[in-house]
């Protein structure tokens, strides 16, 4: 009779809890990419937010892809309402409804934006810049154009690049003469692919490949590597601390995360109160001040030190820069990314 | 006395019953589910479900009839207001890179489409008139599929059920076994070497020593994965400890390259699994009485013939235990070849894991998973007939 009695109890215990789990709303809460980064965004959006609504705005790391946001569709919980995104995931999950259709009059004038922070479904939250980066001491010559990055006679020694090839393979195209306008359209045909291996095939030797961001500037330090492409910010970080690397800003490529909203938040309120926040331009002045990357809102750069607008993905540094919330840049990759992620693999292990 | 032994039995039973719900919650079900995904194919069925059927008749050498392309308009139209085209559309570019373009271009004008269906479809998409499209949605008329089975080997399941193997510029997937297997190998052998003569020295050692010799033994063991990934990286780079010393002395010119290759990813693995060859075998040695090789040596036996025939064969199930450890923890190895090794170093668990988080393409993340947990068990056999009866036992 006891057995019964304590199944009973634990039954009404876990009726009672899941009952308390859906009816008691959770807090607001924002996913981004964790890390030095995210403290900058707490310090700077997330608790002055929260303190000026008088609400607590709870964290959550987002690890990147898709895993994550798949196990909430199938799974039906929300735990966030806000998230950083890459514009693959958002366009994935704009398409598949998992985020909402902006209402832009809930955040501001669309034409205070680059044009890259404005979309369906995400409003921009930082402009990145993968670009080669050097350190002097390694290297006599220094690199003056993404094709002396493939040129190992020019300057030997070994490059670090990105494990991935997103991006990678543009900038080879890029290096190989192709203009930055022409990159899909060379790159979606068998001939035009092959040339992007082969120019990476003509340097595979000298190859260094990375896998996290801090591993570029690091290596870029210890004299691993003569140059490497890298995150702007990463680099300036790195100078911060007295290391005198320099950026290469020719044929750049750009990166603008984006904010998403949940479709099935609890806290739609919140979130569209917090996207408006956050488009303050000396707040995100403020941001770029502490963590190099570049702002949505144009006003921002009025507010920016010249010392740092002169490191950052803006004005005359992007004016050749490869885009890649591009229509044709996010077609082509959604189009082909698994054949050419096995490609790439097969030809990597050669 | 029946009574009081089904009573004790049911006693046994209930103590190992945690253990048991554990295993079956958090080992069985999990790999249950992998091999699930690996095997399940729901999107086409459910998501295209007209145009699947009218594709049955179909004998895949003409374009399809009007019917069919009226169902797939239909099928387009629903999926595209109800949100499920893009998943479907993902899936089936799995295997024709530009399908997710074809049909989300389709389906967002799906709605307005009108009779005659095939002229209205290839004039907004001149591919649908191409048949590899129509043969790929044939292929996938079933719930359940061994695509990511046969493509986890190098093969190519074909429309019409045949099976051939991946062009080469997909095959990625038996070399990296191949070399997953030969890393692992490498590794149990270099910690045989290296760790056989360090058990043996601690189990034959005073007490205090082998107290401290111990110590050194687990104190790295005790150590984050992470943390000595990241440490080797400090002492192998080209600045690093190990260069500086070597240029110091005089002993090489340039500096070693260590590190970002098949050396570095060698050293680092089989420093992390030493332990696991070093305990196992410590624990077996600690049980061999000294008298057994002293006996051996004063009936005649010289050194090398006393270990060979006496010593080294009581050792084997310590061998075999610590080999079996050190082989399958190194198969599933994925962050240090990440961080030290270079392109050609990975193992398929880095594989695994692109799949599993980055792409959410879990049908080849399980069959992936299902090919590394089949080869460990081919071994475990291999193991229990090598360790004999004596040997330990994990079942």
């Amino acid at each position: 009779m006891t057995i019964k009695k304590y199944m009973t109890a634990a039954a009404v215990a876990i009726a009672a809890a899941a009952l308390a789990g859906s009816a008691l709303a959770r807090d607001f809460t924002i996913a981004s990419w964790g890390g030095g980064y995210q403290d900058s965004q707490r310090k700077n959006f997330f608790k002055p937010y929260g303190d000026s609504k008088g609400i607590r705005v709870l964290e959550d790391t987002y690890l990147g892809g898709w895993a994550q946001f798949k196990a909430m569709q199938e799974t039906g919980n929300r735990p966030w309402d806000v998230v950083q995104v890459e514009t693959s995931e958002l366009i994935r999950g704009c398409e598949e409804g998992l985020f909402v259709k902006l209402d832009w009059s809930r955040i501001g004038q669309k034409s205070d934006f680059i044009t890259p922070a404005v979309t369906e479904c995400g409003l921009g939250v930082a402009v990145v810049s993968q670009l080669v980066g050097y350190n002097p001491k390694n290297t006599k010559v220094q690199p003056t154009s993404i094709a002396d990055f493939f040129d190992l006679k020019k300057i030997p020694g070994k490059r670090g690049l990105r494990s991935d090839p997103k991006g990678t393979l543009e900038f080879a195209l890029m290096a190989d003469g192709v203009d930055v306008m022409d990159v899909y359209k060379v790159m979606s045909t068998k001939a035009g692919l092959d040339r992007a291996f082969a120019k990476l095939e003509s340097i595979k030797s000298s190859i260094q490949w990375w896998e996290a961001g801090a591993q570029a500037p690091e290596w870029l330090v210890s004299g691993d590597v003569v140059m490497s492409t890298a995150y702007n910010g990463r680099i300036s970080k790195a100078n911060k601390d007295g290391h005198g690397l320099k950026m290469l800003w020719q044929n750049n490529i750009l990166y603008v995360d984006k904010w998403a909203i949940f479709k099935d938040s609890a806290n739609v309120d919140a979130a569209y109160g917090y996207l408006k926040f956050f488009t303050d331009p000396k707040r995100e002045a403020a941001f770029t001040n502490d963590y190099t990357y570049g702002q949505p809102n144009k006003a921002a750069l009025n507010f920016i030190k010249p010392e740092v607008a002169a490191e950052l993905p803006a004005g005359k540094n992007i004016a050749d820069a490869l885009d890649t919330g591009r229509e044709d840049s996010v077609e082509f990759w959604l189009d082909n990314s698994d054949e050419i992620f096995e490609r790439w693999t097969a030809w990597k292990a050669k | 006395m029946r009574r009081a032994d089904r009573l004790r039995k049911f006693r046994a039973y209930g103590l190992i019953a945690p253990l048991f719900l554990f295993l079956v919650a958090f080992f069985l079900v999990p790999i249950g589910f992998v091999l699930y995904f690996s095997i399940s194919n729901p999107e086409v069925v459910t998501m295209l479900p007209r145009v699947t059927e009218a594709l049955r008749a179909w004998d895949g050498q003409n374009l399809p009839d009007e019917a069919t392309f009226a169902a797939l308009a239909e099928d387009l139209k629903l999926g595209y207001a109800d949100r499920t085209l893009p998943k479907v559309s993902l899936r089936l570019n799995y295997e024709v890179s530009g399908f997710r373009s074809l049909l989300m271009r389709t389906g967002r004008k799906a709605k307005r489409m009108q009779a005659p269906f095939r002229e209205a479809m290839i004039a907004r998409d001149a591919r649908w008139s191409d048949l590899i499209y129509w043969r790929t949605l044939k292929g996938n008329d079933s719930a359940f599929t061994m695509h990511y089975l046969l493509q986890a080997i190098d093969l190519d399941l074909q429309w019409d059920g045949g099976i051939r193997r991946a062009p080469p510029e997909k095959q990625v997937y038996l070399d990296n076994l191949q070399r997953t297997l030969w890393i692992a190998l490498v590794v149990a052998l270099s910690c045989i070497v290296l760790g056989y003569p360090v058990a043996y020295m601690i189990a034959t050692a005073p007490r205090r020593l082998a107290k401290i010799l111990i110590l050194l033994v687990l104190l790295p063991f005790w150590t984050s994965l992470l943390v000595r990934t990241a440490a080797w990286v400090i002492v192998l780079q080209k600045a690093g400890i190990v260069n500086d010393v070597l240029l110091g002395l005089g002993l090489v010119e340039e500096p070693l390259a260590l590190i970002f290759n098949r050396t570095g990813v060698y050293i680092a693995m089989v420093h992390i699994l030493l332990p696991f060859m070093i305990l196992p075998h410590y624990s077996v040695m600690k049980g061999i009485p000294s008298d057994h090789v002293r006996a051996a040596t004063s009936l005649g036996a010289t050194p090398r013939a006393a270990f060979l025939s006496v010593y080294f064969p009581q050792t084997l199930p310590g061998l075999a235990a610590g080999c079996l450890l050190v082989y399958v923890i190194a198969l599933g190895f994925y962050i240090t070849p990440m961080l030290i090794g270079g392109g050609s170093d990975q193992m398929l668990a880095y594989l695994i894991a692109e799949y599993a988080t980055n792409t959410a393409n879990w049908g080849l993340a399980g069959a992936l998973a299902i090919l590394l947990l089949a080869c460990i068990g081919v071994l475990y056999p291999l193991y229990q007939r090598f360790a004999g009866a004596g040997g330990m036992k994990l079942g």
